[in-house]
């Protein structure tokens, strides 16, 4: 084991060693280094240019050049003595790159989790009901996402989900057709998804029609868009629907232990919502963190503390219900900071460029609320074309395994379809996407090139493409670096963990 | 090809199908029956056909001037703003169907030579990719030893070369008029998905006994991967194929998003899409067309893709416990004997063996959409 990957690594160091090379040289013919200044008029242009021909030693060949260039890179092996060359404007490589990764990770983190989260479910539910409405439904829109241009979609998105949502908050008023049409396309969706006899849809429809055009109306009408907020009373709701799902999907309902350590955990969690109030008024993100630990470690205990045949399932069950429950005491309480941030943003809360508001200021709420603002249309506009392959990744394994004999020996044992399912099939169907993730994961660092471009994100793209229009090679060589390495890691990493999760799969030491 | 049957047959446990399916039909015949059954790919393969014929034929290609009255370049007087003047209901096409831009260009002319332009460079880049990725597959999927280290190794170095980079590189060098050339090195870098997956689908196939027999018989080996190994990958070949080419199109899209593909005064959908983004609020409709007909193009090829697939590889059809009960015993254990004998053949180095994937991707890690994000 040891000696195969020692010996992965050796040779992913070579092939980074031919790639970087290979990239130098590509970057050297990408265009005229002196292009700005041949076209100006400036007196001073001979000089300019010469400048720039020592910086960036334009009379080397460019073969040549790449050794100085790999000579300051190999130095980054130790700590500290990273150097990478500097930009056109003199900022050191290292620096930049410093800057730009978090921003990346901020920015393609939350959209990939989500998308491999959502994709997953999704696809999952669609093999178990193949050849169904939903399954052909579904598999329209993945390919209809598929097909997308990111580039056509963040302009939509910028559009209608910006602009136009932002003149609808201006004037959060629904009329009743609004509030129908939405009812009868959620009846619509969930008459699909539920499935059944058509009876069984036609009551689905019906009753989903009236209640969503209901609710829809009644937030309308109580200025709910204005000033959101969840209170006690919500929060109590939503989790207990919460404590039901998860334990239906993890424990099965008849498994009481679990249902009742998992309400336990949303009637505790809140009462910790109601008499933390005063501490979370101005919290910090440390504070924040640290019940969140708190509720996991809670929920587990109480699941421990319940026992029962199954003590493990309810303590997981219980654990995640009250990350759950603290997630929406989370969202209570940057909805209630929304009607300020409302106000500090002049009336226009959906941001279609950019990281962050300049100079905002604000607690740890009003920064939260404008980061998620500025991350909202980006994160949409990746998940919406990322999904497609996960659903279809997810699917397709999902169906393989659903086909498989221990399947039918655990259905013929006489095992709950719930089980069967979610113990036998779903978690062997995770096993080939467990590497699709880890080279995504890999992939992270590379930025959403086109993405940030559209929305004027300062990440590793941007430093990519900049560099490239100006035939910037520091830069640009950074980010293929960043990108290369981590890429070549996770390649091992879905390696070594396709073999550790399927035993059949051995490594060739 | 008789061998080829009965292996993909035995796979697949639809055992009323395949007893009716076996009689007398050739592999071909089978994928040809299987395609033409598939309702979503047939629709998609017309709607193609249609785009690819209206794109040729509207504004014409080379010296032919087509049956539409602007060409791309023109620039009759601006009309009613340039609004589209296409209606459905009455069905009319007006003088500018698609509207007019600026500066008075037929937006339909427009379009219509933007679709050729990324048809084409989809077109040579799948093609070129598909032949690259065969060949080093192929190569080094049989011969194995040093042949698949130096290719493999070749392969990982060009995967973590970045796309863009290349687009710029292209971009440059290449003048206006160079779409072809585009394509061409697009595709000499986008082969490495079809390289991994016909290596893999190589390995497992060497493997089998027909190639033994083949081997004991005295054939050589470039009859064996010609006569033997390649009929049966073929079917991974083109449904990979055509996945590429659904995210070539994309690709070149996003470069001449870029500046960096296709450049004016030629024009392609991305570019125009480019050029006109800033107009949204005033001019949609020079927005919208563009990204219309890409979404079509690449939804079609997609759906054609999942078509083929399901020809090819009949096996993820509903598994249903009634049909389990009718197949024969014998049949259950040919087929887990061969999902064995796969699971023995899949090493480290190619782990996604024998799972061609369904999704419209390249299942090899290297997602095609990275390049897009």
């Amino acid at each position: 084991m040891a000696s195969y990957v020692l010996r992965r690594l050796g040779v992913s160091l070579l092939i980074l060693l031919g790639a970087s090379f290979l990239v130098y040289q590509l970057i050297a013919v990408s265009g005229d280094p002196l292009k700005e200044y041949r076209e100006s008029n400036r007196p001073n242009k001979e000089a300019l240019m010469q400048a720039r021909i020592d910086l960036l030693d334009l009379d080397t060949p460019a073969p040549l050049r790449y050794f100085s260039w790999l000579s300051g890179a190999v130095k980054c092996v130790v700590p500290g003595q990273c150097d990478l060359g500097k930009t056109l404007q003199g900022q050191p490589v290292t620096d930049a790159l410093g800057a730009a990764i978090p921003s990346t990770i901020q920015l393609v983190f939350a959209a990939t989790i989500l998308a491999i989260v959502i994709g997953i479910t999704i696809g999952i539910v669609v093999a178990l009901r193949q050849y169904s409405l939903l399954d052909y439904s579904v598999t329209f829109m993945t390919f209809l996402f598929f097909s997308l241009p990111v580039f056509w979609v963040a302009v939509l998105l910028k559009e209608f989900g910006a602009i136009g949502f932002n003149d609808f908050l201006a004037d959060p008023s629904v009329s009743v057709s609004v509030a129908l049409g939405v009812g009868v396309l959620s009846g619509l969706v969930w008459a699909v998804l539920i499935g059944g006899s058509w009876k069984r849809r036609g009551i689905v429809f019906g009753g989903v029609t009236v209640v969503s055009a209901g609710i829809l109306w009644y937030l309308g009408w109580s200025q709910w868009f204005s000033y959101p907020g969840l209170g006690p009373g919500l929060v109590l709701g939503l989790g207990v629907g919460v404590a039901f799902a998860l334990t239906a999907l993890l424990a099965g309902l008849r498994n009481r232990k679990a249902l009742y350590s998992a309400l336990i955990m949303v009637v505790l969690g809140v009462v910790a919502m109601v008499a933390l109030k005063p501490v979370l008024e101005e919290p910090s993100v440390w504070l924040v963190a640290l019940l969140g630990v708190l509720a996991v470690g809670a929920g587990l205990l109480v699941g421990y503390l319940m026992g029962g045949y199954d003590r493990g399932q309810s303590m997981k069950v219980a654990a995640l219900t009250s990350f759950a429950v603290s997630g929406l005491v989370l969202l209570d309480g940057f909805m209630q900071a929304w009607p300020e941030y409302f106000k500090l943003t002049r009336g226009r809360p959906v941001a279609t460029i950019g990281s962050e508001t300049p100079n905002l200021g604000g607690d740890f709420w009003i920064t939260g609320v404008d980061k998620y603002t500025h991350l909202v249309l980006p994160t949409i506009s990746l998940i919406l074309i990322s999904l497609a392959s996960y659903t279809r990744y997810s699917r397709a394994s999902m169906l393989e395994v659903m086909g498989q004999d221990y399947v039918r020996t655990a259905r013929a044992k006489g095992l709950p379809e719930r089980t069967v399912v979610v113990r036998h099939a779903f978690r062997n169907a995770l096993i080939p996407l467990a590497t699709i993730v880890a080279f995504d994961i890999g992939g992270l660092l590379g930025g959403a090139v086109i993405t940030e471009n559209v929305f004027s994100f300062k990440g590793m793209g941007q430093l990519f493409i900049q560099g490239l229009d100006h035939q910037d090679p520091n830069p640009v060589m950074g980010v293929f670096l960043v990108v290369g390495i981590t890429a070549v890691t996770f390649n091992l990493v879905a390696d070594l963990l396709y073999s550790a999760l399927d035993p059949r799969v051995r490594v060739k030491a | 090809m008789t061998e080829q049957t009965t292996e993909r047959m035995t796979d697949s446990l639809d055992s009323g199908e395949v007893a009716a399916d076996l009689k007398g039909k050739s592999q071909g015949a089978l994928v040809r029956k299987r395609f033409f059954g598939h309702t979503g790919a047939i629709v998609s393969l017309v709607v193609l056909a249609l785009v690819v014929i209206l794109a040729l034929t509207s504004v014409g290609i080379g010296g032919w001037h087509g049956w539409w009255k602007f060409r791309w370049t023109d620039t009759p007087p601006l009309q009613n703003g340039g609004r589209p003047t296409l209606s459905l209901f009455p069905f009319s096409l007006g003088e500018h169907p698609f509207g007019q831009d600026s500066v008075g260009r037929d937006y339909f002319a427009m379009t219509m030579r933007g679709t050729q332009i990324s048809l084409l460079v989809t077109f040579v880049v799948g093609l070129i990719a598909a032949f690259v990725g065969v060949v080093f597959g192929a190569l080094s999927g049989y011969f194995r030893g040093w042949v698949e280290a130096v290719l493999m190794r070749l392969t990982d170095m060009v995967i973590i070369v970045p796309v863009l980079l290349v687009g710029a590189v292209i971009g440059y060098n290449t003048k206006s008029g160079g779409v072809v050339v585009l394509g061409l090195l697009l595709g000499l870098t986008y082969w490495t998905g079809m390289a991994r997956l016909v290596r893999g689908d190589f390995l497992s196939l060497r493997e089998r006994e027909f190639v033994d027999a083949a081997r004991l018989a005295g054939a050589s080996d470039r009859r064996i991967i010609f006569k033997h190994i390649l009929p049966n990958a073929v079917g991974v070949i083109t449904v990979n194929t055509t996945l590429l080419m659904s995210s070539a199109i994309l690709l070149e899209t996003s470069l001449s998003y870029l500046n960096m593909g296709v450049k004016a005064p030629d024009t392609s959908l991305g570019l125009l899409i480019s050029q006109n983004q800033a107009a949204f609020s005033t001019r949609p409709w020079l927005f919208w067309w563009p990204g219309l007909f890409i979404v079509l193009i690449c939804l079609c090829i997609n759906f054609i893709g999942d078509g083929l697939r399901d020809a090819f590889d009949p096996r993820q059809r509903k598994v249903s416990l009634r049909r389990m009960k009718e197949t024969s015993s014998d049949e259950i254990e040919s087929r887990l004997s061969s999902s064995l004998l796969a699971a023995s053949t899949v090493t480290l180095d190619g782990p996604r063996t024998g799972w061609d994937g369904d999704a419209p991707g390249v299942p090899s890690g290297e997602n095609p959409r990275d390049e897009q994000r």
